[in-house]
């Protein structure tokens, strides 16, 4: 075979290798993921989906923090069992603000893309502090030291900020009040209530940890996992083909 | 051309290492005093030391070559630089016992959830990332960094380039691998499953990659043989697709330089692909091509046979790099991926099963002639025995990546067993090859201390295998099943929870299987410690040993 004898110019020239091997690990890449990023399909056109509120993020950092993503997916899949399990399979645009995304690999847990508002803040406070005292047979770890722990809240602008600077639509309105945003989110006798509202609507307002006295790491990762799978309004997407 | 003596003295290289040691010790500290947290003051306060540490090391050295006229050049006219071959041997060992060790840990969490203890840093979501980290890149990673350098010295007849550059690569890859690890347990993680550190650790890793793949290319045009031995090929392939899968997937924006966590450029959608094209090619590149490269070298050097098919090696070479990039989106199947893109990666995936087993059937044929020495040759019966396990997984991979089959796959822990039958059966079994054949060189040893031993680790650790991966597939095939049953009024059959107390048995099995796996890495551990330190263990032969006396013969008839 001729062509194999010619391939003694790649053994005999380490660059023409490299180049070469470059070239051939390139075009998959290329060829797959580059379209994502500009075929309008790829993200579907739903009403409803907004940034996260600061508190939110917060919650979202102590998830990524703590791993949950080993063990929780967040990606219902379009099959009978998991739509009646978990409720309607996941859109690509339910997680168009997520960076890094949260799909997981693996349900050694149920999937959280749509737990919020299925259980109680005090189901969720008590399931933290000790899994089993809720569900028996669990097997997750207990995170007791989350109510303990006070939210660093301080730097929640520049969190915005990078997040805008990575494609999230935050408006300087909303980065200017990140830290204001974050205590106003678990008090809701506060002034600006309604102007928060205004900025991340369907966001909820009230004290998530049942301790009003302390803004822990606790309010925000309930805050984050209440609001998840909550944002998109389904009842738009299923009446109108042309959304899907 | 003997660069030895003038590399040794490497004072221009020496000087350069120097300063940005300096410098770089100076930046630490004043990043460790503007940090912004504790965490991140102790990963500044670790490159101050490294850097420190660096700095004191090379001005030692220059005092003792000053003092010392003229270097002794060993009997080899090229020179070759062993030592950190020696280093990296060491650090193999220690860190895929460390390693293990981790993955018994998490395991029994599974099993036995109080063993979380309540605290964060010994979480199940905190220590897995330590554990995949740890058998990956400070095993794996370092015994791909020590073979490579151990293979190119030896088919190019030439020393290590770069004066101190390889020793360099070793211990900024020992730094990474400690930031690494102490992030996770205290928590600094950007969550992309095996690419979890933040960006100044990945920053600090492209660093040391760059360094290593100028040493691979240094040595490569050193060479004193016309032709780049296949393994080499291998060994450039995994660095270079590395170095582009690490820098992409991780572009990120940190919120501030003082602290460490950052945003990841891409999100959602984008994102995971991005990711699993990182991943899948982790394991393609990572853990495959590189350790095929050890196949490449080792088993044909061990069974004293040329390589089956030279013409095999160059299409599978070509095929398995080029297919491997395409198969990430087989992670996300009926996920949110646009469907064209969850087809195209099945269809790769399943496509190359082909090149897999092109470079398992070039492996295992090598063999041809010599099969009897697995009777004789424990070590050769464990590089043969990894190559078969790598047949089996690329076999289950392909099957695993049909959207039919990953439906009921997906999720479950039928995928933990499958990365497992990979990396504790191809993975691991070719790497402790690779160190029974490397330590002995290394340290200059007539034999390893004892054949029978390797025997005794050979048994242990596939049991543990077995056990391992049997209790996967029927955990992963009774979760999947579980999920999706119906009763006969067609309501779902299961809670979540009935499945999760359905693992508990499987989930002791795996933990027994991983306690047997890690006391065979021991056994290497203590038989490997016994080589170096020179003593041979006064044991029988293998009962093969004797009959191929006549074979012997009869080939010397003839």
């Amino acid at each position: 075979m001729s062509l194999l004898n010619k391939h003694a110019i790649f053994e005999k020239n380490s660059i023409l290798l490299c180049v070469g091997v470059l070239i051939t690990v390139a075009i998959g890449g290329l060829v797959e993921i580059s379209p994502l990023f500009y075929l309008e399909s790829t993200i579907e056109k739903v009403k409803g989906m907004r940034p996260y509120t600061p508190l939110e993020l917060a919650g979202r950092n102590i998830y990524i923090r703590e791993g949950c993503y080993n063990c929780h997916s967040q990606m219902i899949r379009p099959f009978r069992d998991e739509a009646e399990r978990y409720g309607h399979y996941s859109l690509a645009a339910e997680s168009m603000y997520d960076h890094p995304f949260q799909w997981g690999s693996k349900r050694t847990g149920p999937d959280l893309a749509r737990v919020g508002g299925r259980y109680s803040d005090d189901w969720h406070v008590a399931h933290m502090n000790n899994p089993r005292s809720v569900v028996p047979e669990s097997i997750m770890p207990g995170y007791p030291f989350l109510a303990e722990y006070p939210l660093k809240i301080e730097d929640l602008a520049g969190h915005l900020s990078a997040n805008l600077g990575v494609g999230v639509p935050y408006t300087d309105e909303m980065i200017e009040k990140a830290v204001e945003d974050a205590r106003t989110q678990v008090n809701p006798d506060a002034d600006d209530v309604d102007a928060f509202m205004a900025r991340y609507p369907k966001a909820q307002v009230r004290d998530f940890d049942g301790n009003p006295e302390k803004l822990s790491e606790l309010d925000a990762l309930i805050a984050y996992l209440q609001m998840l799978g909550t944002l998109v309004d389904f009842d738009l997407y299923a009446k109108d083909p042309a959304l899907r | 051309m003997n660069s030895t003596l003038t590399e040794n003295r490497g004072s221009g290289g020496a000087w350069i290492m120097g300063v940005s040691f300096a410098l770089g010790s100076i930046v630490s500290l004043l990043w460790m005093a503007k940090a912004d947290s504790p965490e991140l003051a102790f990963h500044a306060f670790l490159f101050f030391a490294f850097f420190t540490l660096g700095c004191f090391v090379l001005v030692k050295r220059h005092y003792d070559l000053a003092e010392q006229p003229e270097i002794p050049v060993a009997g080899d006219d090229v020179g070759y630089m062993d030592g950190v071959i020696r280093a990296g041997a060491i650090a193999s060992t220690l860190w895929g016992v460390v390693g293990f060790i981790v993955g018994l840990v998490i395991a029994l969490q599974l099993a036995f959830p109080v063993l979380n203890f309540d605290l964060p840093w010994t979480s199940f979501g905190r220590l897995r990332p330590l554990h995949t980290s740890a058998v990956i890149f400070a095993f794996g990673g370092n015994v791909l960094i020590m073979t490579s350098f151990h293979v190119v010295q030896r088919t190019c007849k030439a020393r290590l380039a770069g004066g101190l550059a390889p020793w360099f690569v070793f211990w900024g890859y020992q730094l990474f691998i400690l930031l690494a690890a102490t992030g996770y347990v205290l928590g600094i993680t950007q969550s992309k499953e095996y690419a979890e550190p933040e960006w100044y650790v990945d920053l600090w890793l492209t660093i040391v990659w760059v360094a290593y793949l100028l040493v691979f290319l240094g040595t490569l045009w050193k060479r004193r043989e016309p032709h780049i031995y296949v393994a080499n090929w291998f060994y450039l392939a995994f660095i270079i697709t590395i170095a582009m899968l690490h820098i992409v997937n991780n572009l990120s924006l940190p919120v501030s330089l003082a602290g460490a966590k950052s945003y990841s450029a891409f999100s959602g959608v984008q994102d995971a692909l991005t990711q699993w094209w990182y991943g899948h090619n982790a394991v393609g590149f990572f853990l495959t091509a590189g350790f095929l490269a050890i196949m490449y070298y080792y088993i044909p050097k061990r069974a004293e046979r040329p390589v089956y098919s030279y013409r095999l090696s160059i299409i599978h070479f070509w095929a398995l790099i080029f297919l491997y990039i395409w198969a990430g989106p087989h992670h996300l199947h009926y996920t949110a991926l646009p469907d064209w893109a969850q087809t195209l990666g099945m269809t790769f995936s399943i496509m190359l099963w082909m090149p897999s087993w092109g470079g398992m059937i070039n492996g295992l044929m090598t063999l041809s002639g010599a099969w009897d020495k697995l009777r004789t040759d424990p070590v050769l019966r464990m590089l043969v025995t990894s190559v078969a396990f790598y047949g089996m997984s690329t076999f289950e991979g392909p099957v695993m990546s049909i959207k039919a089959v990953n439906g009921l796959s997906h999720y479950t822990d039928w995928t933990i067993g499958h990365v497992h039958s990979g990396a504790l059966g191809w993975v691991a079994l070719v790497s402790f090859g690779a160190l029974y054949c490397v330590v002995p060189i290394m340290w200059n040893r007539e034999r390893l201390y004892s054949l029978r031993l390797v025997g005794w680790h050979f048994w242990i650790s596939t049991i543990g295998i077995v056990l391992y991966i049997t209790s996967m597939w029927v955990s992963g095939i009774l979760q999947g099943l579980m999920w999706r049953a119906y009763d006969s009024l067609g309501f779902l059959e299961y809670s979540f929870v009935e499945t999760v107390e359905a693992m508990h048995p499987f989930y002791v099995i795996r933990a027994l299987g991983g306690a047997v796996f890690v006391a065979g890495s021991l056994v290497m551990a203590y038989n490997l410690y016994r080589t170096m330190r020179g003593d041979l263990r006064d044991e029988a032969p293998f009962v093969g040993a004797p009959v191929r006396a006549p074979q012997a013969a009869v080939a010397a008839g003839e």
